[in-house]
């Protein structure tokens, strides 16, 4: 049954070919197949992603404020206006900018620090077998597999200043603190924004040390061991260095979602961050949507287009770099 | 072979539709038309205890009014936390409601916009005339000198909500009418291991409606008379100041409330864990929350001494829900037809009731269903001692600016750091700085 059904179609294809194949070049057709067939993925891509980034791009450039929004088109330009605004660092929009920018750079390092080092430890731990791993390895993916506004919303609630979860236990249970602390508000904030990112990051982490981890050949724990290498030495002188086209995509990409991330500030604090969490990402919404000034949001989206851009090419030519050093 | 030509046709075909769906689409930012004359848009902000509840009680209304006039209304109740943002995004594309609630406070904001039908002599005319509608609830519905951006639909006021067996525990006789009053009340409250009186520090706009209220008692205001943010007037200062020293100097706000934002203080109330709480219209609010309405009693939110009145005695913004037709409807008679059925004296008595509110249509008020003595509070507060907010574009972003000042002084006062006539001065400083140059 399945023999035959496999072998038909290839008993056919050639006398298929021979009939029809003379109308036009089979070089060009065959050249040209692929990229008619890449069509369609490349308008949509230009669709979702570049037309609305070259929007964006335009925007920064106009006064689009709320006398202006119901037809862009009678936006006066503003020249470098917009931009001159957001890197005017002695002026408070550019002040707030820059201080927003930098507590998402601090806030980014540590965030994505702890992620690696938790998911890698975790993914290390979990490399041999005994019972209860399939279990253990389930239920450290839950917070990735869990949708991020209901797991946020419940993080909100633990860190209620009166009824919360974490006071409960920091203060009712274990005295550590004099009084109830506020997590929401306040500088405290900062803390609970970077726990909840990394409950958040780390299993994603995991995950993909614990694939990286399935690709490095077993002989060579055996021969390090016969060596008298011990756990850390066998850590540091195999699994790391062969983790590390692995770990130079996953740091990358846990960066960018970091530095990006607008959903947890904002369903834990809400349209106004405190000071201490005031992310990039929602620093810019609140200029744009809730000021109404949908410019000087525009120009701080491509400041903060072109900084990513920048650090992910210094990145990836640092790290190929050292890749193809090594590799010679 | 055959398959794959198959695919490449399609993949064609596909691309050919994106491109085309890319092309359609563009914002209609025309006048408005006939084009559609049965049917209306209708977004309703959420003035019920659920956008369901609200469901219920529009539903019959509408329906009413198709059956009046054949014209079918769709019906979207659109939550607090999305309306401003959805407003935008209409007016931003184009793709809107026929006609919308507004809240009244941002009526001179999105008439700067130019996408509401302004209403001027001939809408009035279409609708019954403006002098159906009562004076106060007309000065915010948009900039002075121009013709209104909406038309005032429900009208409400702040009033001060007390539990009544709290207050006879601690020895309180009667609703304090003073700040200083309030403060003696909270101390004897305090004493009995309830907390006085709630806010929501981590609100915004509640910020800003209380702050509002005190700088017009200490005789200042935010913005001058032309229209420019004037945030650091030393009154303005010590009327934020007196505010947050609700909580930072006389205790009688607890801590925890800095963090309030989702109307956990009115559940504090209807639980009966606090004393006090100063709130637009929450009848209906507390009934929902099964607070039952012996329990509590309605006075007039308190003054720095004397009695409410104008000027510096003034004790709430006017608060209210406007209706507004987007300019570039396609069904504008049927709009105004609308809206000047949800104007009728009959309608507004059914809706005003249904969400304790005060009907802005004069003849409407007379109802006895509005002397009830709760009502009567906020209709007396409405005709005597409210003040409409700055009817100014830059208004929505001063509730953010300001808001956000006050918000950062409650955390501050919740931390145990002191709120000094400084730091106030400091927050507000840096508000006016975030102003948009007018």
């Amino acid at each position: 049954m399945t023999t035959t059904a496999f072998k038909e179609p290839v008993r056919q294809a050639p006398s298929g070919v021979a009939a029809r194949a003379p109308r036009r070049p089979g070089r060009l057709r065959r050249l040209s197949l692929p990229y008619l067939l890449l069509l369609p993925a490349l308008l949509l891509e230009l669709l979702v992603h570049l037309v609305p980034m070259v929007i964006g791009v335009v925007m920064s450039f106009k006064e689009l404020t709320q006398f202006y929004i119901r037809d862009w088109g009678t936006a006066p330009w503003s020249g470098l206006g917009n931009y001159q605004v957001s890197v005017d660092f002695d002026a408070p929009v550019g002040e707030a900018l820059l201080h927003s920018f930098l507590v998402t750079v601090g806030f980014t390092l540590l965030s994505v620090g702890l992620c690696w080092l938790i998911g890698t430890a975790a993914a290390v731990f979990m490399q041999d077998t005994f019972r209860g791993r399939g279990l253990l390895r389930a239920l450290f993916l839950v917070p990735y597999a869990l949708p991020v506004y209901t797991a946020v919303i419940t993080w909100v609630f633990m860190f209620q200043h009166d009824n919360g979860l974490v006071n409960h236990v920091l203060h009712d249970q274990l005295h550590l603190t004099d009084k109830p602390s506020f997590w929401l508000i306040g500088d405290n904030s900062f803390y609970a924004l970077l726990t909840v990112s990394v409950w958040k990051g780390w299993p994603f982490a995991f995950l993909i040390v614990t694939a990286g981890l399935q690709n490095i050949p077993k002989e060579l724990y055996e021969a390090a061991a016969l060596d008298g290498a011990g756990t850390w030495q066998r850590i540091r002188r195999i699994t790391l260095p062969s983790l590390r086209p692995v770990n130079q995509v996953l740091v990358l990409v846990l960066f960018l979602w970091t530095f990006n991330d607008f959903n947890t500030p904002y369903v834990l604090f809400g349209k106004s961050a405190p000071e201490a969490a005031d992310l990039v990402s929602v620093h810019i919404y609140q200029s744009s949507f809730v000021t109404w000034n949908f410019g000087t949001g525009s120009a701080m989206s491509v400041l903060l287009l072109l900084f990513l851009l920048v650090v992910t090419g210094g990145y990836l030519l640092l790290t190929s770099r050292g890749r193809r050093a090594a590799d010679v | 072979m055959r398959s794959i030509r198959a695919a490449a046709v399609g993949a064609v075909t596909l691309s050919l539709a994106l491109a085309a769906t890319a092309c359609g689409g563009g914002s209609a930012t025309g006048g408005g038309s006939n084009d559609s004359p049965k049917t209306l848009t209708y977004w309703a902000s959420n003035q019920g205890a659920s956008i369901e509840a609200d469901k219920k009680v529009l539903r019959p209304e509408l329906d009413k009014f198709e059956q009046r006039t054949g014209i079918k209304v769709e019906l979207e109740v659109v939550p607090w936390s999305d309306l401003l943002n959805r407003i935008l995004t209409a007016t931003t594309s184009g793709q809107g409601p026929d006609v919308l609630n507004i809240g009244n406070t941002w009526s001179a904001s999105l008439q700067a916009t130019g996408a509401l039908l302004p209403w001027d002599e001939k809408n009035f005319a279409a609708i019954g005339g403006r002098d159906r509608f009562a004076e106060t609830a007309l000065g915010s519905t948009g900039a002075q000198g121009k013709d209104p951006a909406a038309v005032p639909l429900y009208s409400m006021a702040y009033a001060l909500y007390y539990n009544k067996k709290i207050f006879a525990e601690a020895g309180v006789s009667k609703p304090p009418a003073t700040w200083a009053e309030l403060v003696e009340a909270g101390k004897k409250i305090k004493a009995k291991g309830k907390s006085p009186l709630g806010a929501e520090g981590s609100n915004l706009s509640e910020n800003i409606h209380h702050v509002f209220v005190f700088a017009k008692q200490h005789g200042a205001d935010f913005f001058t008379a032309d229209g420019k943010p004037d945030f650091t007037n030393p009154k303005v200062v010590d009327a934020v100041k007196s505010y947050v020293g609700l909580m930072a100097e006389d205790k009688v706000i607890p801590a925890g409330d800095a963090e309030y934002a989702q109307n956990q203080s009115v559940s504090d109330f209807a639980k009966g864990k606090q004393a006090m709480l100063l709130w637009q219209t929450a009848s209906a609010n507390l009934k929902s929350q099964g607070m039952s309405q012996d329990a509590y009693g309605i006075a007039p939110v308190p003054v720095i001494s004397g009695a409410p009145g104008a000027g510096t005695q003034v004790n709430s913004p006017v608060m209210g829900i406007n209706m507004a037709v987007f300019k570039n409807t396609d069904n504008l008679d049927g709009a105004k037809e609308f809206v000047k059925f949800m104007t009728s004296d009959e309608e507004q008595k059914i809706l005003n009731k249904a969400y304790s509110a005060i009907p802005p249509v004069k003849s409407a008020q007379a109802d006895p269903a509005f002397a009830a003595p709760d009502t009567a509070v906020l209709k007396n507060t409405l005709a005597t001692s409210a003040a409409a907010l700055p009817q100014v574009p830059s208004e929505s972003q001063f509730e953010t600016t300001v808001g956000t000042a006050v918000k950062e002084l409650f955390a501050d006062a919740a931390a145990g750091r002191p709120v000094t006539a400084g730091s106030v001065e400091a927050k507000l400083r840096k508000a006016q700085q975030q102003m948009p140059a007018a």
